[in-house]
């Protein structure tokens, strides 16, 4: 009986276009940060920070990216991998050759960069569709593998491309500890998310489903195929730039391109099919999904089949893990096609009504 | 009734279009008055739909240039021809299917937005005062088709009568002062096309707007347009007043003669 | 010249297994519009499964006849396709009839996934060699014509040789056998070959089949070549750019796209390679299907694609 919007009328057009137009929800997500920028750094030992946390809020980033352009822009992607790399080496580069660049502005040139990449990449949709742009996408991705591992310009000629940055901070913020950098990247994460909402719901967004849901008709009204589409390239590169020079900078500090390999790009894809196409909240729903799975297997596993009197071997572990990956893959895209997120909704959805089905 | 037929609005001259040798539309010349409702009729692939989608620059004629209020086009392309004023409905439905109703009318106001990606990501000024000015006249749109109870409907659990008339609240939140519609009543009982005869007088009616439709029922075309082109295996065989054209002996052979 | 054409030979023996890769592409998209993603890790799985039948089921059997091990191997791991053609067939394709290409492609990369968790979890997940008998030893050819003759690799010449006659058996059976003309029926037109009676379920079943077989034929040699180890489910993405060259729906173009790329990726590695860093074999590849992405969208042979509106 909670969660009801009940007398609560919008008088204006500005109320009714809030993010959340139901108080409820308001009230839940101002919670839901308190709690995340003071409550978990009160609670949470460093362990559940850096294999969890930090992971999950970067890759958030990341697949917040991704489902700007195949969720929102309906073109798909296997190189978000690249676009990672791209922004990590950059953002590299940029620290180490300008002596004194403050971080926050090289990691955000890093992402300029890489929206920079994504832009020359996603030429080839203004031509091509469905699996041909795959293999464009696919296309940047090895380029840029074999960029950072060859050529030794891109990496201060490090040896095959493995490059280490240390004592990052901001505004004299040492970023060092895992509370510091799980604060970091909350706080960078929840601003992008926020820019990613604006944008999802204003003109921009429009534009960028129209081309998804009906192209020739996007076209007919006045929406430009060639600015829609390379925008959402754009944007979409940005922000899985900055995740990259995020996961390099902050989350692993010292890496090399496999880091950024074809198998992530197939994971960012999976998390955005499994949170949820064309929304913003799936992108969340997704990333803890797959950075959760794996940990959860390992504890569980061994533990079930302990019951049953079987030993599952870590190579047994990672062979399930394949497995159910898969299999939930292949499950969302016939039973909810709209992943996590939709059913979040439908739940919502029901809970408004209830006791009453209808 | 205060509408006035005006001067020539939108000029056809000689298009002819194929598809890799097959002949679509040969030679067709007509032109549309400002304000008038205007009929294309002939049989099914007579070439109507093609007619259309060369006017607003889906097709590109291999001959043939149109002027628009004066000023000639050789190479149209949908997004000059929505610059120019001309919106349209599809045959088949083509809404934005994973947008709710005001999404898909705001789609329509796409062209007069000023306010740039940066200011959007922002949610700035500009872009919010735009957002709030834009959704102030797509309820506009939506009072006039009287959908108030679906705008928060996604467009693709609505029925097909409804969907239709979103597709022309869609073209109408453009304010057009050409509307195409490409056979807006197909498929409909008559109810709801009694309904869209009225939108469609409506908006002719009230904001002035110049109709081209393409349309099979004989008795609502004769019934609400001004003028009538008719067309049959690409090639114009009829042009003129409703009466003239259904007394015309080679339109009367085209529909009775050739298809039945 | 000798040195030349010997990579040019070289590279032409990739080819023809990118060629097959790419055929498995081309046969399933022709008939369902899939792009079969899981292409490489069907490969993988059946070539898996004939190294590990080979040593089972003597051990079983009591068999010490190499050939008749292998030959069992190899008809069991057939069987074994097509059991996993049937319930790709079942349990995915048939509940996403209508779907987007981009949506069934990634539904195969799941099916890819699941295959490659399910065959490393029944046949392990180490290296196994695939022994069939391939001679190992190279062999000099033409040695009047050239100064020192070319080097040419005995086992990469029987490959071929098998390729070849696998592309002829498919061909004839796509012409000559009523099952093959009701696949190219369905290959034009799934509707119209439905409505005069093609049961498209059996016709999708069939093709993966074919596919499967056609991936444990690459397997086999793929295997016997270089070991049965996780990395064969990459030849995937080998095999992509072939299909963007060759046009998706040319079996033919399957076949030259791949000898073309084959070729140029061995080339380019040795004459371009030194110049710029090496290692360049993969993203050689991609950047040629960029190029005719961008300007000829449907390869050398495909059907050129028409937007309707």
């Amino acid at each position: 009986m909670l969660y009801r919007e009940n007398g609560q009328f919008k008088t204006s057009y500005a109320a009714d276009q809030q993010i959340f137009p139901i108080a409820q929800d308001r009230w839940a997500i101002v919670g839901l940060l308190v709690f995340a920028f003071i409550g978990i750094p009160l609670l949470v030992d460093e362990y559940l920070l850096r294999a969890i946390l930090i992971p999950f809020l970067i890759l958030s980033l990341a697949a917040l990216g991704v489902n700007i352009l195949v969720g929102f822009c309906g073109q798909i992607t296997l190189g978000a991998g690249a676009f990672m790399a791209v922004g990590a080496y950059a953002a590299y580069n940029f620290h180490i050759r300008i002596e004194g660049l403050p971080l926050l502005l090289s990691l955000l040139l890093g992402g300029l960069t890489a929206a920079a990449v994504g832009i020359v990449f996603g030429i080839p949709s203004l031509r091509v569709r469905g699996l041909y742009l795959a293999v464009a996408t696919l296309a940047a991705q090895f380029f840029t593998d074999w960029v950072f591992l060859r050529v030794p310009w891109f990496t201060d000629n490090a040896s095959s491309g493995s490059v280490s940055v240390s004592n990052l901070q901001v505004l004299g913020w040492p970023i060092a500890a895992p509370v510091d950098k799980y604060l970091f990247c909350l706080g960078w994460l929840t601003v992008f998310a926020l820019l990613a909402k604006n944008m999802t719901r204003s003109a921009i967004g429009r534009q960028w489903m129209a081309i998804r849901d009906m192209d020739v008709a996007a076209e007919v009204i006045g929406i430009r195929p060639l600015f829609a589409k390379l925008s959402a390239f754009a944007v979409s590169s940005f922000f899985v730039g900055t995740a990259g020079a995020l996961w390099g900078f902050i989350h692993l500090a010292s890496w090399e391109p496999a880091a950024f390999s074809v198998d992530r790009s197939f994971q960012l894809l999976f998390m955005v099919i499994i949170g949820g196409l064309g929304s913003i909240m799936g992108s969340f729903f997704g990333a803890a999904f797959i950075v959760i799975l794996p940990i959860a297997l390992n504890q569980f596993l061994p533990a079930i089949g302990g019951l049953f009197g079987i030993t599952i071997s870590t190579a047994g572990i990672s062979h399930a893990e394949l497995i159910i990956f898969g299999a939930l893959i292949i499950f969302f895209l016939i039973k909810e096609p709209h992943g996590i997120a939709r059913l979040w909704s439908t739940g919502k959805e029901k809970l408004r009504l209830w006791p009453f089905p209808h | 009734m205060s509408r006035q037929i005006g001067e020539v609005i939108l000029d056809l001259k000689n298009v002819s279009l194929s598809f890799g040798g097959v002949k679509a539309l040969t030679d067709i010349s007509f032109d549309v008055r400002e304000h008038e409702i205007r009929a294309i009729i002939g049989p099914n692939g007579a070439g109507k739909s093609s007619m259309l989608n060369v006017i607003n620059g889906v097709y590109r004629p291999q001959q043939g240039e149109i002027v628009l209020r004066g000023q000639h086009f050789s190479k149209m392309n949908p997004y000059k021809a929505a610059k120019a004023g001309i919106s349209r409905t599809f045959q088949n439905i083509a809404l934005f299917k994973g947008m709710n109703v005001i999404d898909n009318l705001m789609t329509g106001r796409n062209l007069k937005i000023r306010s740039n990606l940066i200011q959007q990501a922002f949610w700035w000024g500009p872009a919010r005062r735009e957002e709030l000015a834009h959704r102030a006249k797509v309820e506009e749109v939506i009072d006039f088709l009287e959908i108030q109870h679906i705008r928060k409907t996604p467009v693709g659990r609505l029925p097909y009568g409804l969907q239709k008339r979103v597709d022309l609240g869609r073209a109408l939140a453009m304010e057009p002062s050409i509307l195409l519609l490409d056979e807006p009543m197909a498929g409909m009982n008559v109810e709801e096309k009694q309904d869209m005869c009225r939108f469609i007088l409506d908006v002719n009616d009230q904001f002035g707007t110049t109709i081209v439709l393409i349309e099979h029922d004989m008795a609502v075309v004769m019934d609400i347009s001004d003028r009538v082109v008719v067309l049959d295996y690409g090639k114009k065989i009829g042009d003129g007043a409703p009466d003239a054209v259904r007394a015309n002996p080679e339109v009367i052979s085209a529909y009775l003669g050739a298809s039945h | 010249m000798g040195f030349f054409l010997e990579t040019l030979i070289g590279g032409l023996m990739a080819g023809m297994l990118y060629s097959l890769v790419a055929l498995g592409f081309v046969l399933i998209f022709k008939a369902s519009g899939v792009f079969n993603f899981a292409q490489g890790a069907m490969v993988l799985f059946a070539a898996l499964a004939m190294a590990r039948f080979a040593v089972w089921i003597p051990a079983w059997l009591g068999l010490d006849s190499p050939f008749l091990a292998n030959t069992i191997a190899f008809l069991a791991a057939g069987a074994l396709m097509f059991v996993v053609a049937w319930l790709v067939e079942r349990l995915v394709l048939r509940h996403l009839v209508n779907q987007e290409g981009a949506t069934l492609l990634m539904a195969t990369l799941g099916i890819a996934y699941v295959l490659e968790g399910v065959g490393t979890s029944i046949f392990g997940s180490d290296v196994y060699k695939i022994d069939i008998g391939m001679p190992k030893d190279p062999v000099m050819i033409l040695e009047g014509s050239f100064e020192g003759g070319l080097l040419i690799n005995k086992e990469d010449f029987v490959a071929a040789l098998i390729a070849a006659v696998l592309v002829a058996l498919l061909a004839l059976f796509f012409q000559k056998t009523v099952t093959g003309r009701a696949l190219r029926a369905v290959a034009d037109d799934h509707q119209a070959a439905q409505s005069i009676g093609i049961p498209l379920n059996r016709i999708w079943v069939i093709v993966w089949c074919v596919a499967g077989v056609v991936a444990l034929v690459a397997g086999v040699i793929w295997g016997s070549k270089l070991g049965v180890q996780f990395s064969l489910a990459t030849v995937a993405l080998r095999g992509l750019p072939v299909v963007i060259l060759g046009g998706l729906t040319s079996i033919p173009g399957a076949i030259i796209g791949g000898l073309i790329i084959g070729v140029g990726e061995k080339l380019s590695e040795v004459y371009l390679g030194p110049m710029i860093g090496g290692g360049i074999e993969i993203w050689f590849a991609y950047q040629l299907a960029l190029v005719f992405l961008l300007f000829r969208p449907q390869g050398l042979f495909g059907e050129k694609i028409i937007d309707r509106v």
